[in-house]
């Protein structure tokens, strides 16, 4: 098989947990592979980072340069065309750089791209045979990617279980000069600032009970009845995205990817289906009961219990039999 | 600006219960109510508040069966100048580098600054935006949910990245913007908006028009195969409540106390 590459996300100088994750995938891909990874920065972080790489990969290939500080997609993408050989595989972890960097990177190599993959399943030949989920998670696929004239597939963070081990002793290669070669590439899109998310009323993220409200809530006006019940039972709200996509409830309120991971005792989803990018911002595996009008929702196939019917007509009876009992 | 939105026709996941037929070669399509995939009528309200700000022309292009129109045409209804349909036989079971490379000629075809896509669709792949920029050779970025002009030929974006943080950048026209939800409030279309422009021609391109060969889309041209579909089993799944409303409601009254979830 054609030699893996693994691209290193990095903050702080500290490795993302999905670093280890690209480890165990491309082990799967094929055991005896020495698998490679990848690391761009600036100088400072950058030596430490391939350090901490280096214990979990065979190889480090390094790329220094103060272009490479933040990570903007439309530098490195070029960056890699010159880097990688032919008919490459390259794993990226399936989040906002993955989306930003891998399609067109596939192109660039003239290479397959398998996107946002949760499990791989063998090899016959040259052709892998991954899972992949449809419809925000109600149903799965098995895929074939032809691998032979190269692949970049993104993984689901999460989905690969990390191989922690830190067993390994990988050469640093300083790749720097053979990159810049021909000096730094023409750059269409310049980085200018990271604006933080601004903080709300209540820190979900230090709430033991959450009563988290998703698109099934249907209507703005039926919020009322979420904070009743969240009053009745001491908890915090907290929402699915589209609730803060429609402006009725504040960025701070949600849980996911991209909104706030949240770790709560106990955890309930009303009217949410259970995309991986809401169940993402859940740690610490609360006691989370799902209420859901549709049996099949994939929240169902996480949640520790289930209560199949409609929120609109549950909520209200359940919050006035909280009230009562808590006379 | 003249823009281009593209646009896809997927089934309402809000809407219906998504399940597999049975030898497990698609899902149940039956029953199933269909909409304009939901990221991209954010593209396609972005697209016309800039129209409206800067001037130029919004066009909405999608890839897809006969019924495909009515997305267009909803579009259409929403504000977008033109609508166009790419359509042909041998685009069924293409990969998204195969939807890529049917946009890029239409793209090439016209006279675009700007191209906005979703930031993914029911394939969950958001792939197709990426790869449209690559084949084009255009600047890139995913996931925007903001937009502004900055100057001559210029735009200033951001994107939302991990924890609800915002990233702006400057990028340069033309380029390729996947949308992500919220970067919006988009209007909402009456049927009277659809009647208005139900007489609209809406031209169909099928590669022939387009100038690219059979063999770069469809299965053939894919490098990307689906082989089935299955409904996942993830763990033990939940412990359903059964029995009546109160019934229910007790025991789960009972089981959140236990667990500390009533204060
Ligand atoms: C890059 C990226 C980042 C994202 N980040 C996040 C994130 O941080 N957080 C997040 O939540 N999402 C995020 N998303 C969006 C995510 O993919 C889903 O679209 C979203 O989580 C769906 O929210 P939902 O479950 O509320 O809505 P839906 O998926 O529409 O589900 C609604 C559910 O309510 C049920 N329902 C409907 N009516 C009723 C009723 N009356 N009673 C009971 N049940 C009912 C339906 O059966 C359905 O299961 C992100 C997407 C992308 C692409
Ligand atoms: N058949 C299609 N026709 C037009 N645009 C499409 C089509 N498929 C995907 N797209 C665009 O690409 C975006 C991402 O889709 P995907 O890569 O399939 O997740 C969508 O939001 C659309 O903007």
């Amino acid at each position: 098989m054609a030699q893996i590459f693994a691209y290193i996300l990095h903050k702080d100088g500290v490795l993302d947990d999905t670093a280890l994750e690209l480890r165990a995938a491309g082990a799967t891909l094929d055991p005896e592979a020495a698998v490679t990874a990848v690391v761009t920065g600036s100088a400072g972080d950058l030596e430490k980072v391939c350090k901490e790489a280096a214990r979990s990969f065979d190889t480090v290939w390094k790329v220094e340069n103060d272009a490479l500080a933040y990570p903007n997609a439309e530098v490195i993408r070029p960056l890699m065309k010159r880097l990688l050989p032919k008919n490459s595989l390259v794993l990226l972890p399936h989040e906002h750089f993955g989306m930003d960097l891998a399609p067109g990177l596939s192109v660039a190599l003239e290479a397959a791209y398998l996107p946002d993959s949760v499990a791989f399943e063998g090899m016959e030949g040259d052709v892998l045979k991954a899972v992949r989920e449809e419809y925000s998670g109600m149903v799965r696929t098995h895929v074939r990617c032809n691998l032979s004239t190269g692949a970049v597939i993104t993984l689901r963070p999460g989905a690969f279980a990390p191989d922690e081990r830190k067993d390994k002793t990988g050469e640093i290669m300083d790749k720097t000069p053979e990159v810049f070669q021909e000096g730094l590439p023409e750059v269409p899109r310049r980085y200018l600032e990271m604006v933080e998310a601004e903080a709300g009323d209540v820190d979900i993220t230090k709430s033991e009970v959450l009563v988290s409200v998703g698109r099934g809530i249907e209507e703005q006006d039926n919020l009322e009845m979420i904070q009743e019940l969240a009053k009745a039972m001491g908890a915090d709200v907290s929402c699915s995205r589209p609730i803060v996509d429609a402006k009725w409830m504040e960025k701070s309120r949600q849980v996911g990817t991209s909104g706030k991971t949240v770790k709560p005792k106990v955890y309930l989803a009303l009217g949410i289906s259970g995309s991986f990018q809401h169940l993402g911002g859940i740690k610490g595996s609360p006691f989370m009961v799902a209420v859901n009008k549709n049996p099949k929702a994939p929240i169902f196939q996480v949640a520790d219990v289930g209560v199949v019917a409609d929120i609109l007509d549950f909520v209200p009876n359940l919050t006035e039999k909280i009230a009562e009992s808590a006379k | 600006m003249e823009i281009l939105v593209c646009v896809k026709r997927v089934p309402d996941t809000s809407e219906n219960e998504i399940t597999v037929n049975r030898d497990g070669t698609d899902i149940e399509r039956e029953d199933l109510v269909y909409s304009v995939n939901e990221w991209d009528n954010y593209a396609v309200e972005e697209a016309i508040r800039l129209r409206d700000t800067g001037g130029g022309s919004v066009t909405v292009v999608s890839l897809g069966p006969e019924e495909t129109e009515e997305v267009i045409r909803r579009e259409m209804a929403m504000g977008a100048d033109k609508g166009i349909h790419l359509m042909d036989p041998v685009f069924e079971g293409s990969d998204g580098r195969g939807v890529a490379a049917a946009l890029k000629a239409e793209v090439e075809k016209g006279n675009y600054d700007l191209v906005l896509t979703g930031a993914q669709a029911d394939d969950g792949a958001g792939q197709v935006g990426g790869m449209l920029a690559a084949m084009l050779q255009w600047p890139f970025a995913a996931l925007v949910n903001h937009i502004e002009m900055s100057g001559d030929g210029i735009l200033k974006i951001g994107r939302e990245i991990a924890g609800g943080n915002q990233e702006f950048s400057e990028i340069r026209l033309p380029c390729v913007l996947s949308i992500q939800t919220g970067i919006n409030e988009p209007r909402y279309v009456g049927i009277r908006g659809i009647r208005k422009v139900a007489s609209l021609e809406i031209p169909v391109h099928g590669t022939a028009e387009l100038g690219i060969p059979p063999e770069a889309v469809g299965e053939v041209g894919a490098k990307v195969k689906r082989i089935d579909y299955f409904v996942p089993q993830l763990g033990d799944g939940a412990e359903i409540l059964e029995g009546s409303q109160e019934e229910i409601i007790d025991k789960l009254i009972e089981l959140l106390k236990s667990k500390g979830g009533i204060k």
